[in-house]
């Protein structure tokens, strides 16, 4: 799955992540690949259990994969590392979380948890200097330097996600992986939000996994988008393709449940249920067309792109 | 004629907190007629909840007071009742249904005696028929081996299966009137369609009245016969489903409708936003409460609160751009190019 003359920032290959048992494993990512290239925004959806969480956490090294390679910037990220190594690649990667009420430490203030970082990594000793990009940083997400000095309760919902935004920002990152960044927030701050990282990803030419299951923000915000469904990618595509041309079923059916703020249309929706078929070994991605994957055996994605 | 299940009138809550008076539900009024919806959409904060749970009496008194208006329930006003009185009306004749099916079962008892349970409390049956209806209801909610079923407890339940108990339990008593917050909101799209679908058909076979809260307008759309915005404690607009999607007068509604992305049409635009955040409601703003975030906002509305302007036969906006000698602002671009898409959609499925 290649596009050429952009820069790949993240390749998987064949990732695993099984948590259980040996015997008796739930195989919660289960044999995925794509790579994400720079500047994009690659969408990951799929309903809950899926695994969309589970691979932005193994991406960001917060489990030890089971099986398969993540290379970041060309170099693979699990296995050892020395500390060094491993300060190095954090400071490339960041992530969002989605619950802006669980995500930041109560006892710290704003501008503690914006600059832990620093810390870290060493960045910034000189008082003033520190105090002056914690500004930078809270101004680039729309709040002031005022702030900096308050504690987490003392913001809204959309404010604390902007804190956590500009956590993550504040070691310059290359890739963000946001998970679930807006399902915690209200519809007009949600907007708010995705307008943010929308701004940002433009004046730093950053890179984003957005991770969701509200499939109407995805199609707005992402580049392309992948569809997870038990632990593998269904079919991944441009966004257009996949909201206008899906061929794998599950895409559909997830396509035909979004609710769209049109009473009309909602009077006649019809909802596709879908049933899975199990796929044996010979399955895998085909190209249905540029850069739109769907994975199945050659003859049920035959049958799909006849069906489309 | 339709009859009118219920009559909410000047409907005012407050709330005693540390940091004063918290002025929630800010004179509410709006009715219900028999077998319909009425959507309440709008933000946290908004007084949705609130508005819902005081027409079950939910409210914690103190620190909850009910500081003026009336509740009309086929004509009987529920405000002051006794808990008693209303343990005969709550689960029975009104009943509710929570966003987290986990935390309102009861996770150390079997599903079918949380039905059992709402049955023997209001009707006068035998044990043996509670269970017979028990297991009618879970069948009724699409629950496969609702035998099976009956005997497991809440974890054995994926969400979507849980919300349907718990759809399942308000359904017990056939209330006249169901009060759903937020049912959907911690479910899939796909489970959430199946929900949705499964709520109208119930509603079309027992003509239940159903208060809907949401803050989801694609939810909104589907489900609704009439829609009720709330902001700050009050509701800004109201009128019929398409009223609200089709011909919104109110710069919040215009707000909410440009905050979601237009699928159809792919731009490269921002979203519109509302800029800022609601208003503090211990010091309600003087005047339009929405005025700080409206970027049409007049002198008067800073003055002011507007009244209850009349569109049409059914719909109703709160706001000054309303007023005949108000400037005529039209819709936003991006509002309106989406619902001319929307009609013109229609218009081409229709031909």
């Amino acid at each position: 799955m290649t596009k050429s003359g952009v820069k790949k920032v993240l390749e998987i290959k064949n990732l695993k992540q099984h948590f259980g048992s040996e015997s008796n494993p739930i195989k919660a990512v289960d044999g995925i690949s794509f790579d994400v290239y720079e500047g994009e925004t690659l969408g990951l959806v799929g309903e809950s259990g899926c695994g969309k969480s589970t691979t932005g956490r193994s991406i960001i090294r917060l489990y030890d994969i089971t099986g398969g390679e993540i290379i970041f910037d060309g170099e693979s990220i699990h296995g050892k590392k020395s500390k060094n190594e491993l300060k190095k690649f954090n400071r490339q990667m960041q992530m969002i979380f989605q619950d802006p009420y669980a995500s930041l430490n109560p006892r710290m203030t704003a501008g503690e948890i914006i600059s832990e970082g620093f810390t870290i990594h060493g960045l910034y000793k000189d008082k003033k200097e520190r105090r002056e990009k914690v500004n930078q940083l809270l101004e680039a997400v729309g709040l002031n330097k005022e702030h900096a000095n308050r504690y987490a309760h003392e913001f809204s919902g959309g404010q604390r996600q902007r804190i956590g935004i500009a956590r993550a920002l504040s070691l310059d990152p290359k890739f963000i992986i946001a998970d679930e960044p807006i399902s915690a927030l209200d519809v007009s701050i949600q907007a708010q939000v995705v307008n943010l990282l929308k701004e940002l990803q433009k004046e730093r030419g950053l890179t984003y996994l957005f991770i969701a299951h509200d499939l109407s923000m995805v199609k707005y915000i992402s580049d392309r988008i992948a569809v997870m469904y038990r632990g593998k990618i269904m079919e991944i595509g441009k966004a257009d393709d996949i909201y206008n041309h899906p061929v794998h079923p599950y895409t559909k059916s997830l396509l035909s449940a979004i609710p769209l703020p049109d009473p009309m249309s909602e009077k006649h929706r019809q909802r596709i249920p879908y049933k899975h078929t199990e796929v044996d070994d010979s399955a895998s991605y085909h190209e249905v067309s540029d850069q739109h994957y769907v994975y199945g055996t050659a003859d049920l994605v035959k049958t799909w792109v006849a069906n489309r | 004629m339709i009859k009118t299940i219920l009559e909410v009138k000047d409907l005012k809550i407050n709330f005693k907190t540390y940091a004063g008076l918290v002025h929630a539900v800010r004179g509410v009024n709006f009715d219900l007629k028999e077998g319909e919806t009425l959507a309440i959409v709008g933000e946290s904060g908004s007084g949705k909840s609130v508005t819902s749970n005081a027409l079950m009496k939910l409210i914690p008194q103190p620190p909850g007071i009910y500081e003026s208006g009336q509740i009309l329930f086929n004509g009987r006003d529920l405000v002051p009742l006794s808990d008693k009185e209303m343990s005969k009306v709550r689960g029975n004749e009104i009943a509710m249904i929570f966003q987290d099916p986990m935390t309102s079962l009861n996770p150390t008892m079997k599903v079918g005696r949380q039905i059992t349970e709402v049955i023997l409390q209001h009707k006068k049956v035998s044990k043996a028929d509670a269970k017979k209806r028990a297991i009618e209801l879970l069948t009724q909610v699409g629950i496969p081996f609702p035998e099976k079923r009956y005997n497991q407890y809440p974890h054995e339940f994926s969400g979507g299966m849980r919300q349907r108990v718990v759809i399942a339990i308000a359904l017990a008593a056939d209330p006249k009137l169901l009060i759903a917050d937020e049912p959907t909101t911690a479910l899939d799209v796909t489970i959430q369609a199946q929900i949705l679908e499964l709520m109208k058909e119930i509603q079309k076979n027992s003509k239940t009245s159903i208060i809907f809260i949401t803050h989801d307008l694609g939810v909104v759309a589907n489900i609704a016969d009439r829609v009720a915005v709330m902001y700050a404690g009050q509701i800004v607009e109201y009128g019929t489903v398409n009223d609200i999607f089709y011909n919104p007068k109110h710069p919040y509604t215009w707000g909410l409708l440009g905050s979601m992305p237009d699928l159809d049409n792919d731009t490269d635009e921002l979203l519109r936003t509302i800029p800022g955040s609601p208003p503090d409601l211990t010091n309600p703003p003087k005047g339009d409460a929405f005025a700080a975030r409206n970027e049409y906002a007049m002198a008067i509305d800073y003055e002011q609160e507007p009244p209850m302007f009349q569109v049409s036969d059914t719909h109703f906006a709160k706001t000054w751009m309303m007023h005949p000698d108000a400037p005529k602002i039209p819709l936003p671009d991006a509002v309106a190019k989406r619902i001319e898409g929307y009609l013109a959609k229609e218009a081409h499925q229709n031909d």
